[in-house]
């Protein structure tokens, strides 16, 4: 290091640009990166062995791509040796590519092609001898993502304001049953949601209150809302919905195909023809992202989260801000959780959350705290619930109970594989006491 | 603006931390509050900023009596804090953090990122605040972060500025250049309250001083009446020796040594890069460098806290690179460790059980896996007496001693081995001037007792005094050790990265004058 001649310390370039990366963008190291390469010169591996050669030649996957909104699109016939033996080679040549780069920029992006290589190649080893409709699995795969991408966006809105919510799941759970109810009662799916967003605001308030008010212990008293919001609706699910199922036969939010855009090949019906439920995340993602980033609003939750006392000098309340965000939060967790039962699957059932309520945490984290950061996780565990229940239509001899598990395994090794070095915001978790 | 405090009183419990303080801020003047650690500047402070609120009392500005229920009320009324801890968000930008709290916007509360730029160049031209409004807060040097701290004030149009021990984290340079800027702020008709206990600082940028002890208002002077020696005197409310008396050091054969030792922060990020350095018995070596040069991570893996990335360290040529605490502990290391309410004690447990952290499970204090007790309690009251521990007994936890006589169990504890290897970090820091006589002097006679002693200190007085040798930390490597005589301007410009080094002083039988102590 040359000796700088200026009075002020200026740093090398190298040196500021690791605490650039370390701000704004993930850390990677090297290492990872290679191990990353490695990973996927196995899956070359695993596609051109079992998915390659073991298949006899001369059998073909058909991938039906037209569902009906969309303007007709030709089936696609792919001879699944070949293709499978093309696709190991490609997806070894990115891993290569990985090992031997010097740079370490845009490697997950890389890495991400090499991936979809492998489930392309999976499908297609899936699919053999029969057809498989690629258009319903990438709709179903959205419509599976949405409880995900509300859960990661109230986990953003918490924890950028230095609250952390392992309530979601709780908040789910409570906005699922709820809007099954009201929607049941009323007939109105619409109010129905908006009880559930009520329900999921309320487990916000009550983790907001116990917590701002009295300092409790935000891990503590949000697996206790986990635990009571399941054992709640657990109760009530015998008591009323026992007694009384037309109480939890709710109408459902019907898809609504978005004009033109609806008739594009495949990504019409993946995308524009679906239910308000999965257009609201889509607009919530957009305008969270842009209110955190862009206005005043976002400003001040983001100081409050990442140096509460800082934001207290200039005059910013730091308590008022968060309850407000732990409330929306709670409120999007909540929809989140009416997308279970009045957005897709009608009837509420025991626990139907399943665990998704931490899977949106871990998205979020995966995420590094941004709105779109936890989009890719959380379409992925859609992806592998989706792809699961294909699995399982098409028959393959696997034990039903290892496939349901498979998702969480998917989203673990991806998560915590991936993830590397993260750094939330600087006081989340940390109570905030005046002195 | 014209400030007066009238008969304030702030009590915590039964403590009473400010005791009818009277203090007035003439506009266009810099007004020193001096007085040691614990003296009630800070509470003071954080009543008149509005964080606190006053038992009592009176607080008027321009005559008027006012009251602020919190800092957005002070600042509305012209005040303006730098805090000692900065206040900044490290990752927003520049002028993210300098619009905070009154952002520029449009419609919808869409912030508007060109007005903000644009008024932090304004206010950076202005004042001669030169700063980038679109760089990230934790990328810049601290004394540029203070920089954003002053305009953030200015933003709000300050017309007091309260400075809280602005100079702990600059650089000679750096607090040069912070004057300058205070005095323009002055001509340009603010008023300026600085905080401080450095009197070398006082006496050169002042135009009042009033001096604090035990939260009461001692006395007020100007530098003209004043010299070092009477405001130490106030301070401390007796008469202080201002100098290490140490005989120079005898040198023997070198005991620690450092080759090409790299350390890495919690980042991954290389912080100390091939460090050389070796010291002798009966020598200490000063490392100076400005906070945040790798010093802390250095002390850190030299006491075995952190793990060296590459490089050897040895002590009396056996290698300790990879050795646990333990072990080093074993082999003759001690450690005054920078933090010591984190690292030097543990808060909930009697003084006594502190003083034998390093030995509970040896003889006489356990056998046979059972503790003795009273063989602890007899050895605690002996060190209390022996170390001058100011305590009801050594059975009342650790956490509720001043903090000089907590330095002193750590201190105690310490130095009651076989030291061969001493490595003290900031071991003064927040001590009263007694305690500070007394750490500096048990140092000393660590040295002359054949102990190597590495200090490390960002008071550039300390290491000038106590140091035989004075190394500097610049950006993790040592860019220079010159004997303490070359002065604070040479090692001030080696601190900054900046000056010629001058060369090596001879290693054996270096001699010095004694410093002038902080």
């Amino acid at each position: 290091m040359s000796v700088a001649t200026s009075s002020l310390p200026v740093g090398p370039a190298g040196e500021e640009r690791d605490f650039i990366q370390s701000a704004t963008g993930r850390f990677v190291s090297q290492r990872r990166v290679r191990g990353m390469g490695v990973f996927l010169l196995l899956l070359a591996v695993v596609m051109a062995l079992p998915f390659g050669l073991n298949v006899p030649s001369g059998v073909s996957a058909i991938f039906t791509l037209t569902t009906p909104p969309s303007v007709t699109v030709p089936n696609l016939v792919q001879p699944v040796r070949a293709v499978s033996i093309g696709l190991a080679i490609a997806c070894a040549l990115v891993g290569v590519v990985l090992i031997a780069r010097k740079s370490t920029r845009g490697s997950y992006l890389v890495f991400s092609f090499g991936t979809v290589l492998f489930l392309w190649s999976f499908l297609v080893w899936v699919g053999r001898g029969t057809s498989l409709n690629f258009v319903s699995l990438l709709a179903e795969t959205v419509i599976y993502s949405t409880p995900i991408i509300y859960g990661s966006l109230s986990g953003v809105l918490c924890e950028r304001s230095g609250v952390i919510n392992i309530a979601i799941e709780g908040q789910f759970l409570a906005g699922a049953f709820l809007a099954s109810l009201v929607a049941s009662a009323t007939g109105d799916v619409w109010f129905g949601a908006l009880c559930g967003a009520a329900a999921g605001a309320l487990f916000g308030w009550i983790l907001a209150f116990l917590t701002l008010r009295y300092g409790a212990d935000q891990i503590i008293v949000g697996i206790l809302i986990d635990a009571f919001a399941l054992g709640l609706t657990n109760f009530l699910l015998q008591e009323i919905f026992t007694n009384h199922p037309n109480l939890n036969s709710p109408p459902v939010f019907q898809n609504v195909a978005i004009p033109l855009l609806s008739k594009i090949p495949i990504l019409g019906p993946v995308l524009f023809d679906q239910s308000a439920i999965v257009y609201g995340a889509a607009v919530l993602l957009v305008g969270i992202h842009l209110a955190l980033f862009r206005t005043r609003w976002g400003l001040r939750v983001r100081a409050v989260g990442e140096h509460p006392k800082a934001a207290s000098t200039v005059g910013i309340h730091v308590v008022s801000v968060r309850y407000g965000n732990v409330i929306f939060g709670g409120l999007v967790a909540g929809i989140g959780g009416a997308a279970f039962t009045v957005g897709s699957y009608g009837q509420f059932t025991s626990n139907m959350a399943a665990g998704l309520g931490f899977v949106a945490l871990a998205a979020m984290i995966f995420g590094r705290w941004r709105p779109f950061g936890g989009l890719g996780a959380a379409l992925l565990f859609g992806f592998s619930i989706s792809l699961v229940s294909f699995i399982g239509v098409l028959g393959v001899d696997i034990p039903s109970p290892l496939l349901a598990m498979a998702p969480y395994l998917i989203t673990i090794a991806v998560v915590a594989g991936l993830v590397g070095r993260v750094r939330p915001p600087g006081a989340d978790g940390v109570p905030y006491e005046r002195e | 603006m014209r400030l007066e405090l009238d008969g304030i009183t702030k009590r915590f419990g039964p403590l009473v931390a400010n005791d009818h303080v009277d203090l007035t801020v003439e506009p266009g003047e810099i007004h020193c509050l001096l007085g040691e650690n614990g003296a009630g500047k800070s509470t003071l402070m954080n009543v008149l900023f509005g964080l606190l609120h006053a038992d009592s009392g009176e607080i008027r500005i321009d005559g008027t009596p006012v009251t602020f229920a919190d800092p957005g009320e002070a600042v509305r009324h012209g005040i303006g804090m730098v805090h000692q801890h900065f206040m900044l968000i490290p990752v927003f930008t520049v002028a993210e953090n300098v619009v905070l709290g009154f952002e520029p916007t449009r419609r919808f509360g869409w912030l508007d990122r060109r007005r903000a730029h644009a008024e932090v160049r304004r206010l950076s031209s202005e004042f001669g605040l030169e700063v980038d409004p679109g760089a990230l807060v934790e990328t810049l040097p601290v004394g540029v972060q203070q920089r954003v701290e002053i305009l953030k004030a200015l933003q709000r149009e300050a017309r007091l500025l309260i400075l809280d021990e602005p100079t702990a984290v600059l650089t000679p340079q750096e607090t040069e250049a912070l004057f300058r800027i205070m005095r323009s702020l002055r001509d340009s008709g603010r008023s300026i309250l600085f905080i401080t206990h450095k009197l070398k600082e006082v006496l050169s940028v002042a135009d009042r001083i009033t001096v604090m002890r035990l939260g009461r208002v001692v006395g007020s002077t100007t530098p003209d009446e004043a010299d070092e020696k009477s405001l130490a005197t106030m301070m401390v409310g007796r008469d202080v020796e201002l100098v290490i008396t140490k005989t120079p050091a005898s040198p023997a054969e070198p005991v620690l040594q450092l080759e090409q030792l790299s350390v890495a922060d919690e980042r991954g990020v290389t912080v100390v890069e091939d460090v050389n350095l070796e010291i002798r018995a009966g020598e200490i070596v000063a490392l100076a460098g400005v906070q945040g040069n790798g010093q802390t991570e250095l002390a850190e893996a030299i006491v075995g806290l952190r793990p060296v990335r590459s490089g050897v360290l040895r002590v009396e040529g056996a290698d300790l690179t990879d050795a646990t605490p333990r072990e080093r502990i074993r082999a003759g290391l001690a450690q005054v460790p920078e933090d010591r309410q984190a690292d030097g004690l543990v808060l909930s447990m009697s003084i006594a059980e502190n003083l034998i952290l390093d030995q509970y499970d040896a003889p006489p204090f356990a056998r046979h896996g059972v503790r003795d007790l009273s063989a602890m309690r007899a050895y605690g009251a002996r060190a209390l007496s022996e170390f001058d521990i100011r305590a009801a007994s050594a059975d009342v936890p650790a956490g509720t001693l001043s903090g000089g006589n907590q330095q002193k169990v750590v201190v105690a504890r310490e130095l009651s081995r076989k030291v061969k290897v001493l490595v003290a970090s900031q071991p003064t820091r927040g001590l009263d001037v007694g305690s500070i006589e007394y750490v500096h002097r048990r140092i000393v006679d660590a040295r002359n007792a054949g102990a190597a002693v590495l200090i490390i200190s960002s008071e550039l007085d300390e290491v000038l005094a106590l140091g035989d040798r004075v190394a500097v930390m610049y950006r993790g490597r040592i860019v220079g050790i010159v004997d303490p005589a070359v002065g604070r301007e040479t090692v001030g410009l080696m601190m900054a990265g900046a000056g010629e080094v001058p060369p090596p002083p001879p290693a054996v039988n270096a001699t010095l004058g004694p410093g002038d102590g902080s």
